[in-house]
């Protein structure tokens, strides 16, 4: 490697290369797929917030629509408030504005599912989904709450169905109240850990 | 001395260490605290956990509910930085894309490398693996043998803190009185795995991990560690005293601010640099070992990654521990008239005979862990117990249809509620939303087991590294091409695997999630998945068939020594990173006799 050969290459560094690219030799060559997402070295100790890092993607229309199903697959009880009050809407827009693989997949699924949803609402009940009342949005999502069951003119919405039951739950139980939900304790020093308690180890039979 | 910047290397030290991980760390270490002078030199950034490990941040706090993304692929709050299955700049190549044909390439450019967010699973390889073509005629024999490295098992053991248990099983070693750490307690689902797995003919014992369960033992260890030195022991000592023990709480693979796993820059390289003996450089990537015209490495060439410029560093001794493949890479780049196939490649196996661990997983759901009442099982964050390979005799004689075992790694719980929580929570509840989805996942959080196995791969002919003829990474430096091939022991390995796991999960009255694969090209993870990379550089006792000596001593320049996984001649299924550091230790103490009888 001669010095001119390293300059031209700093020179090119900044230029963008597909993560994988045919060589002269007929292998594959892969490279690091520049995204316009947080990079391979993000401080990592400050918190951050839903579009600090993207631009967020979906309309108020769509973040109204994704409200009200949030709130329908996770609405408040006794135990704790519903999705769209610990933020869920915020994470779910973050998540579908991502400029990652898995996220761009998701994308698509989520931006013509809540559409979908919206026009099966104006359809059947003249209302948008954000306005039907309980009874009426749940026969819509009666249909396509289980794909295995879902007639196939369905399937789609059925499967956009399961993935947003999945990034809302991701959403609300990464949260102190979803946390607390759930029942989960740790994450606080100890000055020891003595495992499960005896008369749990007890009742499950574990103890011989 | 310290941390200095490349500009400042005018003298020449006593040793130059390539790379900063387990193999690094150590040989800086040992040759530091023994009085010799060394400059290390890492391709990757500065690196300081104390300040810049996310401790108790939790999911909420990141990007994504903190999940694993192409620029973060262990996920956002894992500790490597820099790096990943690809790097900016920094491309390879691939002869195949298939899933069984390919291997994928892990790199960590940050000071402590691949130590700072590995798993902290610390096992002994044992008898058998050091002698495994006198066992079963397959892969060929390491010129040493356990008795060659227990006495630096023990060492590590003592220096970095591993816990674990004695179960004096099969080729499974005990380690002497005083050297393990005792292991944590076991949570619920590890005891009812334990019990399960029991009727099953499987044993389930402590795991072994680098994790302080305790304060280090700084009564004795510095003694043991370093007898009749007492600059070196009064280091150590107050070294191992700034370790606090664990909190039990936080992933170890964030890494760890109260210094309580092991990882390179907690542990080796505090007091390395306490006995002023050494000089770190970082962003260094070494590209050319240089040689003087009578065949003796003089040093090395690297490019300052901050700005691009040349420099060279010199050394009496030039120690490679840049990981597998990046030491293979390096040899192999290093041309001359006098080895004009790459430096220590008179028997052409650089770059040859690479090998990782067969990975396979099976996940289950288990109805008598459910609806549990809220108890923390942080623990030490990884597993309390494993599985040892079990089935050697019946290995032996021939009826698994495989050669070579593999040990079981598995985990439950109630771990702290992220995006692979909700995937897990969707997979068991379909049909359900609303009220009744909220009361099911309260009844199904913590009741998912999770079994992993680890497998011995059998070095081969087709699976190895080379220099691309034409690609290169951003500073104009040959990039590695890689060729990858299991065989059927492998492949039959991992179809073992899914039917163990799925046996396991029934025991346990629960149902496995997802489908077993009964197919071993489905089975087995792609190469390089698991993050073992050893071989390329493996030592023997013929300089036709192997690049070191038993001492890691390359047969063709005598200054030059392999201190990283690329000595490897076989992969046991126990994890690499005790043994890479075992094996540094015992070449260090082999380099300061030598430096001192003046051989080097």
């Amino acid at each position: 490697m001669d010095r001119r050969t390293t300059l031209q290459w700093m020179l090119a560094a900044s230029a963008s290369v597909p993560a994988l690219m045919r060589t002269a030799t007929g292998s594959t060559t892969v490279s690091a797929v520049p995204t316009p997402g947080y990079g391979v070295d993000p401080p990592l100790m400050a918190p951050y917030q839903s579009g600090q890092l993207w631009p967020l993607l979906l309309s108020e229309a769509e973040k109204r629509t994704a409200t009200v199903l949030c709130d329908t697959l996770i609405p408040a009880d006794h135990a704790s408030p519903s999705a769209s009050e610990v933020g869920v809407v915020a994470f779910i827009d973050e998540w579908v504005s991502a400029p990652y693989p898995e996220q761009l997949r998701d994308r698509p699924l989520v931006r013509q599912g809540l559409e979908w949803i919206d026009a099966e609402a104006r359809r059947d009940f003249k209302q948008s989904f954000a306005d039907l009342e309980e009874a009426n949005r749940a026969r819509i999502c009666d249909r396509i709450c289980d794909y295995d069951r879902a007639a196939l003119a369905d399937r789609e919405a059925a499967r956009f169905f399961a993935r947003f039951l999945v990034l809302t739950a991701a959403g609300f139980y990464s949260t102190p109240v979803g946390r607390k939900d759930l029942g989960y304790i740790g994450n606080v020093a100890l000055a020891s850990f003595e495992g499960p308690p005896p008369e749990l180890i007890r009742k499950l039979g574990l103890d011989q | 001395m310290a941390f200095i910047s490349s500009d400042s290397l005018s003298r020449t030290y006593d040793a130059i260490v390539v790379g900063s991980g387990a193999g690094g760390g150590q040989s800086a270490y040992t040759l530091s605290m023994a009085g010799a002078s060394v400059l290390m030199l890492e391709a990757g950034r500065r690196y300081d956990p104390l300040r810049e490990t996310p401790m108790f941040q939790t999911p909420d706090m990141a990007p994504l509910g903190g999940v694993s993304t192409p620029d973060k692929p262990f996920g956002f709050y894992d500790a490597t930085a820099g790096g990943g299955w690809t790097v900016p700049g920094e491309p390879y190549v691939q002869t195949s894309q298939e899933d069984t044909g390919r291997f994928d390439w892990w790199r960590a450019r940050m000071l402590g490398g691949r130590t700072n967010h590995w798993g902290r699973i610390s096992l002994r390889d044992g008898p058998y693996d050091f002698k495994p073509r006198s066992r079963d005629g397959l892969g060929v024999d390491w010129p040493i043998a356990y008795e060659d490295v227990a006495p630096y098992y023990d060492k590590v053991e003592r220096l970095v803190g591993v816990y674990g248990s004695n179960e004096h099983l099969e080729n499974t070693p005990d380690s002497p009185p005083g050297c393990l750490l005792p292991p944590p307690k076991p949570l619920i689902s590890d005891l009812l795995v334990a019990k399960r797995a029991a009727t099953l003919g499987i044993p389930v014992i402590a795991g072994h991990r680098a994790v302080l369960t305790q304060s280090l033992d700084v009564a004795r260890s510095p003694r043991l560690l370093h007898p009749g030195d007492e600059t070196a022991q009064r280091i150590l000592s107050e070294d191992m005293k700034q370790r606090a023990a664990c909190i039990w709480a936080t992933p170890c693979g964030r890494g760890c601010a109260i210094r309580a796993n092991y990882q390179s820059p907690t542990v080796h390289l505090p007091p390395a640099l306490r006995t002023g003996k050494l000089d770190i450089v970082t962003d260094a990537m070494v590209h050319e070992i240089t040689l003087a015209p009578n065949g003796r490495a003089t040093g090395v060439l690297f490019v300052d990654r901050k700005t691009g410029q040349q420099r060279r560093a010199n050394a009496r001794v030039v120690v490679l521990a840049a990981s597998a493949c990046e030491t293979a890479r390096l040899l192999l780049n290093s041309k001359s008239p006098q080895f004009p196939n790459g430096l220590a490649n008179s028997s052409g196996t650089v770059g040859r005979y690479l090998m990782d661990t067969v990975g396979s997983s099976v996940s289950g759901q288990v109805p008598l862990l459910e609806s549990l009442p809220p108890i923390n099982e942080d623990g030490a964050s990884g597993g309390h117990m494993y599985v040892p390979w079990w089935l050697y005799k019946e290995q032996l004689a021939g009826g698994l249809g495989f050669a070579r075992g593999y040990h079981i790694e598995f985990g439950g719980g109630r771990r702290m509620p992220d995006v692979d929580t909700a995937v897990d929570l969707g997979a068991v509840s379909a049909g359900s939303y609303g009220q009744r989805f909220k009361q099911e996942a309260r009844r199904y959080y913590g009741s998912f087991v999770h079994f992993a196995g680890r497998g011995e791969m059998i070095p081969n002919e087709k699976s190895y590294c080379e220099i691309d003829p034409t690609v290169r990474d951003k500073w104009g430096i040959p990039v590695l091409r890689f060729h990858w091939a299991w065989s059927e022991h492998e492949r039959r390995q991992a179809v073992h695997m899914q039917n163990t796991f799925a046996a396991i999960i029934q025991a346990m009255g629960g149902r496995v999630l997802g489908k077993v694969e009964t197919r071993g090209e489905a089975a087995i993870s792609p190469g390089g998945s698991i993050i073992h990379e050893v071989g390329g550089a493996r030592m023997g006792s013929d300089p036709k068939t192997s690049v070191t000596n038993s001492w890691g001593q390359t047969w063709d320049v005598s200054n030059l020594f392999v201190s990283d996984g690329a000595v490897f001649v076989s992969n046991a299924d126990k994890n690499p990173t005790l043994t890479i550091m075992a094996l540094a230790w015992r070449t260090a103490d082999h380099i300061l006799q030598r430096l001192r009888r003046r051989e080097l």
